[in-house]
């Protein structure tokens, strides 16, 4: 490493702040689409001030999700959720036009992406940005997704990281290709089981060398490759125990890995419902849960595991009795569902109903509303709360999924950063003009490369 | 195309170019009254992704066009037609799309395939154009509902699988492309689609909106704008490409002329001349598309000399402030293909 700015490499030690970034998430249920307030999901001017409100309060990304194919219900598309999103990337470089500091983070998955393509156009937008692109890596092998695509559904699900990995140290490989600012770039070449390139790159490193990389997947694996190759991991675990468990585990593998302890910063996925007073908030909640989750997305969602139609049955009243149509893989379902022990959740999930006296739509609501990666509470007591995240490292900030566009941010910027930085939890200016300043990352280390040498994946 | 007025487009090429540069070029354009900035995708040390750049461009202009290059052979037709519709949201509907197909070795080996040559390129070209064409229609016009009564946010009826499949005699690995789009039907319905005329045969015509014509000199040139025209009908803008070099601030346009390689028609000389000859190529073709030799100092002379000449020769149709690119070319925003009967009989789009 050339330069430590944060902590000894093998101790993890707090640094006491935290940050946040923005997801506009664009699809499924937790936007609220049905209210008056509720905007546009494809129009620019609903990215733009989600961007330009996340930028005046400080944030240090702007983050969006990759569509590659529509989220079916009973073999059609889904009808009841927001969907029909822009490409991230593109949506990003326009952006970049309206916005002088806050990182771009841009979903991109190595399954059904070329590693030269890619690494060209990700660096694309870390010039045109100034240094503000980053890279959240997800993988995919369903064939169901791979139908939109030339290559088809060609990756084995237990193959998915390896391939990923391989993909990733060539990008690494073709952004650090440039010996100078000035080049010549040196030829790259891979030989691997899954592809094979021969490219000299064109573009020179940015003002932060090279995208930042994010990570999203979550099993040891997930884990393991975040350890060994990302900046930033979106994390799923925001509630405060479970996230200073995940903070140690990832510490263990950063080290396991032979990264300094902090080399990962951490930021879960995560939601906001805050008023002037805990009362508000919690009314708040109430109404946002009604919207998030209606009576026919209720049914719906337990329509995806049992396989049937479920039209009849009353969202107020108990979980079905009739038992799902059991199928292992299912084409139709969409991703999420593979190998869903069908009927052993359906008695499992119809027990916890019946023991808590739950109705469907309560059940519902408790299974998809973030209960666990949201924060609700008055705008004091709330960023008390975040202030002991920061105190004791659990985290290193938060993806906010906001409930609302374009709106959803002013609570936040307007009330709850002021009172994160009168704690001095959170940045008062940018620290450059870079994402890897931002998140106070170090420069990062050359990838090792066997120079003008094929290598094997 | 049958109109009296022409467009004049320009290539803004970029490369090493960083966000302020891209800005500044894109904004001199369009003051200078230019109906559409292109932005070239071949490969080139600095040269960043074209549709990005354009994107860049987009929230920054209002009226100027802005149509990157996109290859069609070694990239999924699914992202393209994403990123291209993508584009046409965050330019308020200026968006097009100039059709290419890499023929490089260096292009096929940079993503491990085997290069495609001959028809092949065409049918590359065919088969990405008809997969974008399809998945923007296939959300109808109005299928976000936002139907709070019965809680659907889309009509699922207005949805359609594109199901795409190459031909049977397609030379290169065939592939199929399921569907729908993941991003809601472009502002303008269909993209205006561009390609150079060397593709056309094994792209039909009536698949695209526009063909850039090139020949070795401005009088072949001319010759050439007919003869496409002959071949592609009507409804097809015919674009001619020019190569420019314009004396300026005292330095002969001879002394910067090296800069071309020679295979476009080029013009060196004065503004004067420039207005002349757009002029005479306004008359055959309905647009004519710039390459000048170094942007900065032709398109300071262009916006000063020649683009107020032409204006006021009347040989230039008059931009449309908030318009679309299809406004621009002068063609109707097409209903979607898949567009159910009851809805609009009149149905079927490009």
């Amino acid at each position: 490493m050339t330069q430590h700015t944060r902590a000894k490499s093998d101790v993890f030690m707090p640094s006491g702040q935290i940050q946040f970034g923005v997801f506009f998430q664009g699809v499924n249920s937790g936007t609220i689409w049905k209210a008056a307030e509720s905007g546009s999901q494809t129009d620019f001017e609903s990215f733009r001030r989600i961007a330009q409100t996340a930028e005046r309060g400080l944030f240090a990304a702007f983050f969006l999700g990759e569509g590659l194919r529509l989220r079916e219900h009973l073999g059609r598309p889904h009808a009841l959720d927001v969907v029909g999103r822009p490409d991230a990337q593109t949506m990003l470089a326009a952006l970049a036009s309206v916005t002088k500091n806050i990182g771009l983070v841009a979903t991109q998955n190595t399954t059904y992406n070329d590693p030269a393509d890619l690494a060209h156009r990700l660096a694309s937008l870390d010039l045109i940005s100034g240094g503000r692109a980053a890279w959240n890596i997800v993988t995919t092998d369903n064939a169901w997704t791979g139908a939109n695509f030339r290559r088809g559904g060609y990756l084995d699900h237990a193959d998915r990281y390896k391939h990923a990995e391989a993909f990733v140290e060539t990008a690494k490989r073709i952004w650090d290709s440039w010996e100078s600012p000035d080049g010549p770039a040196r030829r790259v070449l891979h030989e691997g089981q899954h592809y094979t390139l021969d490219v000299t790159p064109r573009l020179p490193r940015s003002a932060q060398y090279r995208p930042v990389l994010f990570q999203a997947g979550d099993s040891p694996e997930g884990r393991n490759f975040a350890a060994r190759q990302a900046d930033v991991i979106f994390s799923a675990h925001p509630k405060f125990d479970d996230a200073v468990e995940f903070r140690k585990d990832l510490v263990e593998r950063s080290l396991a890995a032979g990264r300094a302890a902090n080399a990962v910063q951490i930021m879960p996925a995560s939601e906001f419902i805050l008023a002037a007073t805990a009362a508000e908030a919690a009314e708040k909640k109430e109404w946002v849960r009604s919207l998030q989750i209606g009576p026919q997305q209720a049914i719906a969602y337990l329509e995806q595991f049992w396989g049937r139609e479920l039209s009849s049955y009353d969202p107020d009243g108990p979980l079905p009795e009739i038992d799902p149509v059991v199928e292992e893989t299912s084409e139709t379902r969409g991703s999420g569902f593979h190998g869903a022990k069908a009927r052993q959740l359906a008695d499992q999930w119809r027990a916890e109903a019946k023991d808590k006296g739950l109705s469907i739509r309560q059940f519902v609501t408790s299974k998809t509303a973030r209960i666990d990666s949201t924060f609700t509470g008055s705008y004091t007591a709330v960023a008390d709360q975040l202030a002991e995240y920061a105190r004791v490292g659990a985290v290193d900030g938060f993806n906010i999924s906001p409930w609302l566009i374009p709106t959803g941010l002013d609570d936040i910027v307007n009330h709850l950063v002021p009172e994160l930085q009168e704690r001095g939890v959170y940045p008062t200016e940018y620290r450059g003009s870079t994402l890897r300043e931002h998140l106070g990352l170090e420069a990062p280390e050359r990838f090792a490369d066997q120079a003008a040498e094929a290598v094997r994946a | 195309m049958s109109n009296i007025q022409g467009f004049l487009a320009i290539e803004l090429d970029g490369a090493g170019w960083d966000g302020a540069d891209l800005t500044r070029a894109v904004l001199v354009a369009e003051s200078a009254g230019f109906h559409a900035a292109t932005f070239t995708d071949a490969p080139a040390p600095g040269r960043t992704n074209a549709l990005q750049r354009a994107a860049f461009a987009g929230p920054a202009t209002r009226s100027i066009a802005l149509v990157p290059e996109v290859d069609t052979v070694y990239t999924e037709p699914f992202h393209v037609s994403t990123q291209l519709a993508s584009l046409d949201y965050v330019s308020g509907g200026r968006a097009g799309w100039i059709v290419t197909a890499a023929e490089s070795p260096e292009a096929a080996a940079a993503v491990g395939r085997s290069s495609v040559t001959g028809a092949g390129l065409g049918q590359e070209a065919a088969a990405s154009i008809e997969v974008s064409r399809r998945l923007w229609d296939s959300w109808e016009d109005g299928a976000v509902i936002r139907d709070v009564a019965t809680g659907r946010y889309i009509d699922v009826d207005k949805l359609h699988y594109a199901d795409f499949e190459t031909p049977a005699d397609f030379a290169g690995a065939g592939y199929s492309v399921k569907g729908p789009s993941i991003i809601p039907r472009p502002l303008q319905g269909q993209l205006p689609v561009l390609v150079p005329a060397s593709l056309l045969g094994e792209v039909p015509a009536d698949a695209v909106d526009g063909v850039l014509v090139s020949a070795p000199t401005p009088e072949l040139l001319a010759a050439e704008v007919r003869d496409v025209r002959t071949r592609v009908g009507a409804p097809v803008a015919v674009i001619a490409e020019l190569d420019v070099v314009l004396d300026s601030r005292g330095q002969a346009a001879g002394s910067r002329e090296s800069a071309f390689d020679g295979g476009r028609a080029a013009f060196a000389g004065t503004a004067a001349g420039l207005s002349d000859l757009l002029a005479s190529l306004l008359a055959e073709a309905d647009g004519v598309r710039l390459h000048p030799a170094s942007l900065f100092v032709d398109l300071e002379e262009l916006g000063r000399l020649v683009v107020p000449e032409l204006r006021r020769r009347g040989v230039l149709r008059a931009p449309v402030q908030d318009g679309t690119f299809r406004d621009m070319l002068g063609l109707e925003r097409p209903a979607s293909r898949y567009t159910s009967a009851t809805a609009a009989p009149d149905g079927a789009g490009k």
